[in-house]
């Protein structure tokens, strides 16, 4: 690895129903990926608060990933609606912290679509390649509790 | 606080690029981590084994099983705890073989990766709770989506095994593709000969419900208790006084074109019975081209019915069933193939489809099963039958219809068989005959004298270069195997379409909350081990909706759909998911942001007290009204903030450990 | 709306009556039209092949002609000329190199061209769908009736594909022709090569490829074939004669474009449509439309036995 480059750390939230499936039929056809992104699951992306994102951020990742549904094929009808509402909440929370928006990746992939997903994980880890690492950026690290 | 951490080798799916020892051994560094150990199979008995001992001699309170998704072997690991003592739900596993091993090369980053995810779950596995799933009974009522094949031999095994069946099907009568086929390959038995008792038996079948020219509109609730709310469309038929004697039918002047049964090569009337053996024998009064419905007058159908069965007055009717499982077999349709402009159908007369050669050569068919032109009249001396139109062609589907060669070689057989004289020509790409005596029959039809042109063929024209070409169809292609350009002059050309979702697979996939591929096929919940059940539990798929596939695949899907809904009424009661939200009642503030997020209605405002309260029999667990709550006064069981920020500390932890910023 | 006109080099010698009548026919229907000044060739399909940038320049120094005289469309009444400034339009805006290169060269002529300033059009395209087939046949005053016209689009247009209708079974000017009033037969044809510059290079290919399409034509009773590009129309009329002696045959198709038969159905008078520019005569198809303008003819009848037909998808999609 170059001296300038660095590896971002990347934080996956994946709703269980559309995109988590669609992360394990990704591995099941064996689609390549960098291995940046580490998936957590969630029941709903609209499970994902706001306020996990930037504790995310704060922890010192260099991008956060939000996937589900797509639009009308949410499991829960339609969780996803709020997760794409909460969209602006989420860069005006970030941007008041001073993160830019583009360490926000949003997007629907569903159980089917595993190259989507090796492919989201690609172009989002080279976009955080060409950005600065964010460790240093936040201080204030909260404990989980 | 002792964790067990238990990493699977998975032969060497996981092994063979993750260095799981270094795995093992980092885990058992881990905060808490009494235990660490690895296994080649963790899911094998042996490998439950081996937690199960280890939670009663160490004591172990948490157990994380590094290996593959937990759509997978959750249920596997939770019941080894449960075994052991321990509640199912202090079990977590790190997915180190769909999101590590199988998507990287570089044996180090796998590893790395391996290591965080595991590290996650050890982090996360601290502060999950004991929940208990809550059991509830199941309706033994189940709802059968599809007449076809495939839901005729589900709701047979169910009602047979003495439980209720709602049979609902969108035509006039259940049948299906099936019925419309002539012979069934590769035996040539008659299609209709083995299906219609079928059909009787479901149609005096005291444990089914038979609902034709029905849709389901809408379904909610949960596997064991569904409602299902269903639109029985109005037939204009009287059912109680209908003797089925088809006068109506004979004494209707309206004459359409009958796009469904026939495929567009026979007429039918406004007031019609699809096919002589419909099942229910009542027929219906199509609205659309009735001439009473359309101009106000007419009404001949109802001045010669012997019993006053014509009802013009009759409204859909709206039924509201419970039912306790699912199974949706709502089958295909056939390539459009008007899409392809370059095989001329619907430009030239004499192309036919799939669909309409079956109807031809059926002797119920519109030309009592005489081979011949579109008009009605000539014998062809030369037919070629054009393999994958629409088929194994990126361009349209990328898929094999798996049926189309197989159903070209029976063409072939029939022609031969109706007009020993005449030429056929099979132009294939490949020649796929996978099932049982299939390759036999292709044989047979190499024997038999049927020419087989190697090659997908460009076009079908009219356009003659030499006079044995005037006249007729000249069909154009690569001979692959002769390496030359070909010209076919044919008198008839059959295009071997293949099969496609349904035109509203989506829309359908919504109603029943389950998914869909890109394409449109119903997802499985895996396509080996799981390929009946959707990942809506209580809905299970059968048949072509869930993908391309014969006469006995169906029928052998139809049956299995219906074990999985016979195991689980046997069972009499299911699990359900224990991950509901609470509302704390110190907290809230009654600003009702989260009744207004939820999908469910689950939510209600305590007016007296301003507080938000969770139904809990409603809630489905979706977190929605965590996020969407301004006092954090609601957690969702198993996706506590303080589990999901502990596990992304402990991959954030660890990779700082690891790769250093 | 004013649209940029480009005539393109044939409009000056060989097609002059295409030029003439699609300037009548545009003014009839209410299309401005502004001939780009100084316009200079499109380098047809030869120069592509030769040396690729001057070829991408020369194109687009047309495009940005018709920009700096404020036009956003451009309108091509030759296919070629069409498909080359469609083509390079969208080349520029895919590939930045070549979109820096040809502007470097345009900027010698003080000139600059934006990718997607400037949209091309088919003369086809826009009558058929801005001014709308049915539009020009509420304007027709001399019906084509008893008149069969085949309508014969060449390989340009549909191709490649995204071009304005389908590629293997194109619409526009079938639904043009029937609003004109003629009797349009379905010429499986309709879409293939003439052959282009074939008939420099083998002239027996290039013949055989010309008989097939006047010979389909012929069969479907045509009193004419009916064109929308330069190149298709010098090919089946020039060559008609040779392709008769080379083979025996005694074809005597008149091949006109779809303007000049536009014109005469919008009531303008023939003696004005340059007919007589076409080698093979177009009068015995005249004389044949006068006489009949008096006695409309009877139908066919369909045998009882016959089976139904299936309805045409409204426009293909075959890719």
């Amino acid at each position: 690895m170059p001296e300038d480059s660095y590896e971002p750390k990347i934080i996956g939230f994946l709703c269980n129903w559309c995109s988590y499936a669609g992360a394990d039929g990704a591995g099941m056809a064996r689609r390549k990926q960098p291995p940046n992104v580490k998936i957590i699951r969630v029941p709903c992306s609209g499970r994902v608060s706001p306020e996990l994102v930037l504790r995310t951020f704060m922890q010192g990742a260099d991008g956060v990933m939000v996937l589900g549904c797509h639009i009308g094929d949410c499991h829960y009808g339609n969780g996803n609606h709020r997760t794409a509402k909460r969209f602006p909440v989420y860069h005006r929370l970030m941007d008041y912290m001073g993160i830019e928006k583009e360490r926000l990746w949003v997007q629907w992939v569903s159980a089917s679509e595993g190259q989507l997903f090796a492919e989201a994980v690609t172009q989002f880890t080279e976009r955080l390649r060409q950005m600065p690492p964010m460790r240093g950026k936040l201080t204030t690290v909260p404990s989980p509790d | 606080m002792k964790i067990g951490v238990y990493t699977c080798h998975c032969g060497g799916n996981i092994a063979g690029t993750v260095d799981c020892e270094a795995v093992t051994e980092w885990a058992g560094r881990l905060d808490g981590v009494e235990v660490s150990r690895e296994y080649k199979f963790m899911c094998s008995s042996l490998g439950q084994e081996l937690i199960e001992e280890d939670i009663k001699e160490y004591g172990l309170d948490r157990v994380v099983v590094a290996s593959c998704s937990p759509h997978m072997h959750e249920p596997t690991f939770r019941n080894a705890c449960q075994r052991a003592g321990l509640n199912p739900y202090f079990l977590e596993m790190a997915n180190i073989r769909e999101h590590a091993s199988w998507v990287h090369k570089d044996r180090s980053e796998a590893t790395e990766k391996a290591m965080a995810l595991t590290a996650a779950s050890v982090a996360r596995v601290r502060y999950n709770e004991p929940l208990f799933a809550r059991l509830s009974p199941v309706n033994q009522n189940t709802l059968v989506v599809g007449g076809g094949v495939a839901g005729i031999q589900a709701a047979l095994e169910i009602a047979n095994a003495g439980y209720h069946v709602y049979l609902v099907e969108r035509e006039p009568s259940i049948g299906g593709h099936m019925a419309q086929l002539d012979k069934t390959f590769p035996t040539l038995d008659c299609s209709a000969c083995i299906l219609t008792p079928r059909m009787f038996e479901v149609g005096n079948h005291e444990n089914i419900t038979m609902l034709t020219y029905s849709e389901v509109e809408e379904v909610s609730g949960y596997i064991g208790n569904f409602e299902a709310r269903i639109r029985v469309r109005a037939r204009c038929i009287n059912q109680e006084l209908c003797t089925g004697c088809g006068v109506c039918e004979e004494k209707c002047p309206a004459k359409v074109v009958d796009t469904i049964f026939e495929a567009g090569l026979g007429r039918r009337k406004a007031v019609y019975r699809p096919f002589p053996q419909a099942v229910p024998k009542f027929p219906v009064i199509d609205q659309d081209n009735c001439i009473w419905f359309q101009k106000g007058k007419c009404r001949a159908c109802e001045k010669f019915c012997p019993t006053d069965a014509i009802d013009f007055e009759q409204d859909d009717r709206i039924l509201e069933i419970e039912v306790g499982n699912i199974i949706v077999a709502t089958g295909y349709d056939a390539f459009d193939a008007r899409r392809i402009s370059q095989y001329g159908y619907a430009r030239y007369p004499n192309v036919f489809t799939a669909l309409e050669f079956e109807r031809m050569t059926n002797a119920a068919g519109p030309t009592e099963g005489n081979v011949v032109l579109r008009d009605g009249e000539t014998q062809p001396d030369s037919i070629a039958i054009i393999h994958c139109v629409g088929s194994r062609d990126v361009r349209y589907r990328e898929h094999c219809s798996r049926v189309c060669c197989m159903y070209s070689l029976k063409f072939a057989h029939m022609v031969h068989e109706k007009l020993p004289n005449a030429t056929v020509y099979n132009f294939y790409i490949d020649i796929r005959t996978p099932g049982k005596d299939y390759e036999e029959f292709y044989h047979r039809l190499l024997e038999e004298g049927t020419v087989f042109i190697r090659g997908r063929a460009a076009s079908i024209t009219d356009a003659t270069l030499t006079p044995e070409e005037e006249g007729k169809l000249i069909v154009t292609a690569e001979d692959t195997l002769v390496g030359r350009q070909r010209r076919i002059p044919v008198d008839m050309a059959i295009l071997s379409t293949g099969l496609e979702p349904r035109h509203d697979s989506h829309e359908v996939a919504r109603i029943f909350s389950i998914s869909c591929s890109r394409e449109g096929f119903f997802k499985e919940r895996h396509p080996k081990l799981d390929p009946i059940a959707t990942m809506t539990d209580g809905v299970f798929i059968a048949g072509c909706a869930q993908g391309p596939r014969d006469i006995p695949d169906t029928v052998v899907q139809g049956a299995a759909a219906a074990a999985r809904v016979l195991s689980i009424i046997g069972k009499g009661e299911v699990e359900i998911e224990a991950a509901k939200a609470e509302v704390n009642d110190l907290t809230c503030v009654g600003c009702q942001m989260c009744i207004e997020s939820c999908p469910y209605s689950a939510i209600e405002h305590l007016e007296e007290r301003q507080k938000a309260r969770v139904i809990e029999a409603l809630c489905k667990g979706c977190g929605t009204c965590v996020a969407a709550c301004l006092s954090k006064s609601i957690t969702l069981y198993h996706f506590t903030d303080q589990q999901l920020v502990a596990q992304m500390r402990g991959a954030m932890d660890a990779l700082f450990e690891l790769v250093p910023a | 709306m004013k649209y940029a006109y480009y005539p393109g080099c044939s409009a000056e010698s060989s097609a002059s009556a295409y030029d003439a009548t699609s300037q009548m026919v545009a003014a009839a229907l209410g299309l401005e039209l502004e001939e780009i000044k100084d316009w200079n060739c499109c380098g047809a399909t030869e120069y592509f092949s030769i040396d690729s940038l001057p070829a991408y320049a020369l194109v687009a120094r047309n495009l940005a002609l018709a920009g700096r005289q404020g036009t956003s469309e451009v309108i091509a009444p030759c296919s070629a000329c069409y498909v080359n400034l469609k083509k390079v339009d969208e080349r520029m805006g895919d590939y930045p190199q070549l979109n820096s290169d040809v502007n470097e060269a345009l900027a010698a002529g003080n000139l600059s061209y934006t990718p997607g300033s400037v949209r091309a059009r088919h003369l086809l395209d826009v009558i058929c769908n801005e001014v709308g087939c049915d539009a020009v046949s509420e304007k027709v005053v001399r019906p084509l009736a008893g008149l069969t016209l085949v309508p014969y689009y060449g390989c340009y247009i549909g191709r490649p594909e995204g071009g304005f209708d389908d590629v293997e079974n194109p619409q526009t000017l079938d639904r043009l022709l029937k609003g004109l009033g003629a009797t349009v037969p379905d010429y499986s044809l309709k879409s293939s090569c003439c052959g282009g510059h074939m008939t420099q290079i083998g002239t027996e290919v290039a013949l055989g490829i010309l008989r097939g399409l006047i010979d389909l034509a012929a069969k479907l009773g045509a009193d004419a074939m009916v064109v929308a590009c330069p190149m298709c129309q010098l090919n089946l009329d020039v060559y008609q004669n040779q392709l008769n002696s080379h083979f025996g045959t005694t074809y005597r198709m008149p091949i006109v474009y779809f303007t000049q038969m536009m014109a005469l159905a919008l009531g303008m008078e023939a003696a004005e449509l340059k007919f007589e520019e076409g080698l093979v005569p177009a009068g015995p198809m005249l004389e044949k439309w006068q006489a009949a303008e008096a006695s409309p003819q009877p139908r066919k009848k369909k045998s009882k036995k016959a089976l139904p037909m299936p309805e045409p998808l409204d426009g293909g999609d075959s890719g």
